[in-house]
């Protein structure tokens, strides 16, 4: 069966580490993780890496395969040359805890900082709102988001300058434009995406866009509108004016 | 000695999916303080893979629709296995609790006039699965996360529960590591809710994650819990069967709620060629009768495809034994067809069912709108568990609670498709509410920790016998091969005979499993532990398929291919006996009060 192709894939822990070389049979249709699963159950059963749908809908299995951010089991090994070894490591931006899996906990604790949802007084007697699919079909996208935080890996914000205390990263930009746009939402997040969560940082690289594994127009349709609410609050004479009084 | 990191609460949750967290929410929301124990990262539990939709009857759609008709429905649909008064707070509370959902910011699909809308689901018989395209499960699980956060519950991710511990019959908490660093840890409680999930993985061919190893039944068990209809094991219709990397992972039975059709290699739609007696006058007779329902039309009955997954998975096996399947061993998925029906066929496809686009472009290099899909029956759902009291979700066992997946009862021998969901929100609210109240009459118990540190001891002896001794992934790989092949579709008892002796052997395996390297994110070592778990539930499902000489619901026995009335009254219960043995016996089941019984005759 099968034919034979290299893994490099990065082993190590918080004090350090680097690439080791296994070599495995690989068949028609597998993806990354396949081949990742074959290495730990033959040759490396310590071999740490996350994972549990294996279709694309959990986000557990982010990594860097050959330099780019992405999920391990949509990655299919017939779009990668494979005369090449195949390097795999962990997502940079966070801290390694061991091989392949990295400490994301930040991201949890950075999206206890966003005001929660807070909806208007029900529509109907009954307790129950009315939406039209129009306005659902608005954020549907931005719901769409599976947390693989691949996106939050890829931005310099966080990747080059560490910014993790003051800035949320896209991922949670998208969060709070879900939660901003949400048609049943009250709440009013304008202050502390300007002030606390420092959306000013992002310039608009479209980085996070780009590796996004759901589509998620990541910067268009949340960040830049996002932007637009902070620009019409205080940048406006007028409304700020309005605002302060 | 292992040192314990020491934690105590009032009500100790052990699972972060649908269940546990609504649990947590509802015992929080009491005042209580909550811990929750998670195997992987927050929102990565089964119920974030779930695609259809929620079961709810909320008569949005079909105003026919009423807590009645759904609960004579899953009452059918388990081959009356059921425990009603499940079945009966089940339907009548799941409307609530998905509106509830809406509350915390949850948006499904609508309605034209704005409310939530419904889809058809096999076994229900109006539209009542209020959905989020295909990824409701995810919606869910966003919902209550997000929302659980700020409730005030303390959550410790990527942890492993190893055992209960118990002080003079009732339960005391819980002990385990932590993945990252393997640490031990120390859950003390005075109430646990389980809500652990499945068992998928003790097959070759599933639709589950690595977690669903059995862990709570297994946990439940060894502390003296009682497990219920552990024989009933649910296998979908419609998994992926090529790539043969991707086998298994699930096909939505959405696909057919929104038209999609069976066929074999002869291009015919083999489910019209046997159609079960409780169901047909529920039944189309013709293919366009079957269309015009799944467009919404009131008046029409629905496809056979929708039949129960139970039958649909055995009409598919059939075809493929004998001969007429599609190249890779399945049978065809077609949904691409609808475009003779509707314009722009395409896009209302891909609106509908974005993620089995995506599924199936990314791994499969087809386009479902454009061909059909090569499906076949994958392990997907148990329907057995822990047996609890109805109304309060107590197991056997003082203290301990049950919710979800890992608990039984309300879908007797078969689940519907969508009633999985709804039953995380009801039960994970009720298990959360009576543990809370539980907690609140009770003092804090012992720890016994002889018992903490013998367990700790347990789980640290893979390393001891080290890398070059039996390999845990060989294990529980031979162990995914003896149930695919033995206790699988079709049962016959001396196969599971066979299943029984090797299991025996697999247990002496496992327990000489040995691993290298250390105790950091170790994902061999964390395997050496869980096959324990997966023998446990192996050996009950087998005892229990071999105890019951029927055919019912999920269970085929090839021996015995008739539905039998007379066991039809019982439900098989399993325990641990006083020297480690396990106990099967027959359980009489409670008959329905004469309202309920009306209700299931007048729907038959
Ligand atoms: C692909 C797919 C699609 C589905 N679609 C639908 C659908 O459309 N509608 C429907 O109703 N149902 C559907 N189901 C079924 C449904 O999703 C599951 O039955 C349900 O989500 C189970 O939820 P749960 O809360 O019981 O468990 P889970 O969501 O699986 O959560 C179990 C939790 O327990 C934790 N855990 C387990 N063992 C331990 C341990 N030892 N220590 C600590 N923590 C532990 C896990 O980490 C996890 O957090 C689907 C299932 C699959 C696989
Ligand atoms: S667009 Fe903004 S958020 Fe996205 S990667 Fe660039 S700087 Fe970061
Ligand atoms: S926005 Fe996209 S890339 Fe970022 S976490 Fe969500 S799914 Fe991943
Ligand atoms: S394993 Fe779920 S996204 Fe890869």
């Amino acid at each position: 069966m099968g034919k034979p192709a290299t893994f490099r894939i990065w082993r190590g822990g918080p004090d350090g580490g680097g690439f080791q070389q296994y070599s495995t049979s690989v068949e028609e249709g597998m993806v990354v993780l396949d081949a990742i699963h074959h290495v730990q159950a033959e040759q490396a059963p310590d071999l740490a890496v996350r994972w549990n749908c294996k279709a694309g809908k959990c986000g557990s299995c982010s990594a860097e395969i050959n330099g780019m951010p992405r999920l391990m089991c949509m990655t299919r090994l017939n779009e990668l040359d494979l005369d090449a070894p195949v390097t795999v490591e962990p997502m940079h931006t966070f801290p390694v805890l061991r091989d392949l899996v990295t400490d994301v906990s930040w991201n949890f604790r950075a999206k206890k900082t966003i005001k929660r949802f807070h909806p208007r007084l029900p529509d109907a007697p009954d307790g129950t709102w009315r939406i039209q699919q129009a306005d659902v079909d608005r954020v549907q996208e931005f719901r769409k988001c599976i947390e693989c935080f691949l996106c939050q890996d890829v931005c310099h914000v966080l990747r080059e300058h560490h910014k993790h205390d003051e800035f949320i990263g896209p991922r949670l930009l998208v969060y709070a434009a879900a939660l901003e746009m949400h048609p049943l939402d009250t709440e009013d997040r304008v202050s502390d995406l300007r002030h606390r969560h420092n959306i000013g940082y992002c310039n608009i690289t479209t980085c996070c866009r780009q590796v996004c594994p759901e589509s998620i127009t990541i910067t268009e349709n949340a960040i830049i509108p996002l932007k637009e609410r902070v620009v019409d609050r205080y940048f406006d004479p007028i409304k700020s004016l309005f605002h302060i009084l | 000695m292992p040192e314990f990191q020491r934690f105590s609460y009032d009500v100790l949750v052990i699972g972060a999916g649908g269940a546990g967290l609504r649990a947590a929410i509802e015992a929080a929301a009491t005042g209580a303080r909550v811990g929750v124990i998670c195997k992987s990262l927050l929102g990565k539990a089964h119920t974030v893979m779930a695609e259809g939709g929620i079961a709810a009857a909320l008569a949005n759609v079909d105003d026919r629709d009423s807590w009645r008709v759904h609960f004579a429905d899953t009452m059918r649909g388990g081959q009356y296995l059921n425990d009603w008064r499940m079945a009966e707070l089940h339907a009548r509370e799941a409307p609530e609790c998905v509106r509830e959902l809406e509350a915390w910011g949850a948006l499904f699909d609508r309605t034209p006039d704005g409310r939530i809308l419904q889809r058809n689901f096999g076994g229900h018989r109006y539209p009542r699965l209020a959905h989020v395209g295909d990824r409701t499960g995810l919606e869910m699980i966003r919902t209550l996360q997000d929302h659980g956060i700020h409730q005030g519950m303390e959550v410790h991710m990527e942890c492993t529960v190893l055992s209960l511990l118990m002080d003079d019959g009732r339960v005391a908490g819980a002990c385990g590591y932590d993945r990252e660093r393997g640490r031990f840890q120390l859950w003390q409680a005075k109430a646990v809710v389980l809500a652990t999930g499945g068992i998928g993985r003790a097959y070759k061919i599933t639709s589950n994650s690595w977690e669903y190893t059995g862990d709570g039944l297994a946990l439940a068990y060894r502390v003296g819990a009682e497990l219920q209809d552990m024989e009933f094991v649910q296998f979908h219709p419609t998994g992926m069967v090529w790539p043969i990397s991707v086998r298994g992972i699930l096909v939505t039975e959405g696909v057919r709620g929104e038209g999609g059709v069976l066929r074999n290699s002869d291009g015919r739609r083999f489910m019209f060629d046997e159609i079960p007696d409780n169901y047909k006058e529920q039944t189309a007779d013709t293919e366009e009768e079957g269309w015009r329902y799944t467009q919404g039309d009131k008046n029409a009955r629905r496809p056979p495809e929708l039949l129960t997954r139970d039958h649909v998975a055995r009409c598919i096996n059939r075809e493929v034994k004998a001969g007429r399947g599609s190249p890779h061993g399945g049978v065809f998925l077609d949904i691409s067809w609808i475009k003779d029906r509707l314009p722009k066929a395409a896009d209302h496809i891909k609106r509908k069912l974005p993620s089995m686009y995506h599924q199936f472009r990314q791994l499969a290099d087809l386009d479902i709108t454009r061909e059909p899909m090569e499906v076949g029956p994958t392990t997907h759902y148990m329907m057995g568990g822990i047996r609890v009291n109805g109304d309060s979700q107590m197991s056997s066992v003082p203290g301990l609670f049950a919710a979800g997946e890992v608990a039984a009862g309300l879908h007797g021998s078969n689940r519907l498709g969508g009633n999985s969901l709804s039953d995380l929100l009801v039960f994970g609210r009720r298990a959360g509410r009576y543990a809370a109240e539980f907690a609140k009459n009770n003092s804090t118990a012992t720890i016994d920790e002889p018992e903490l540190q013998s367990t700790a001891t347990a789980a640290l002896a893979p390393f001891e016998r080290g890398p070059s001794a039996e390999n845990p992934y060989k294990v529980q790989h031979d162990l995914q091969e003896i149930m695919q092949s033995l206790v699988g579709i079709v049962r016959v008892e001396s196969e599971m005979r066979q299943a029984l002796e090797e299991i025996d052997r697999l247990r002496a395996r496992a327990e000489r499993a040995g691993i290298g390297g250390n105790r950091e994110y170790n994902n061999g070592w964390h395997t050496a532990i869980d096959i324990h778990n997966m023998i446990v539930v192996s050996e009950a499902i087998t005892r229990a398929a071999i105890f019951r000489k029927e055919s019912r619901g999920a269970q085929f026995r090839e021996d015995f291919p008739d539905k039998d009335a007379e066991w039809g009254k019982f439900n098989i219960v399993i325990r641990r006996g006083a020297s480690d043995e396990m106990l099967v016996e027959k359980r009489a089941l409670a008959p329905p009060p004469d309202e309920l019984t009306a209700v299931i005759r007048e729907m038959k």
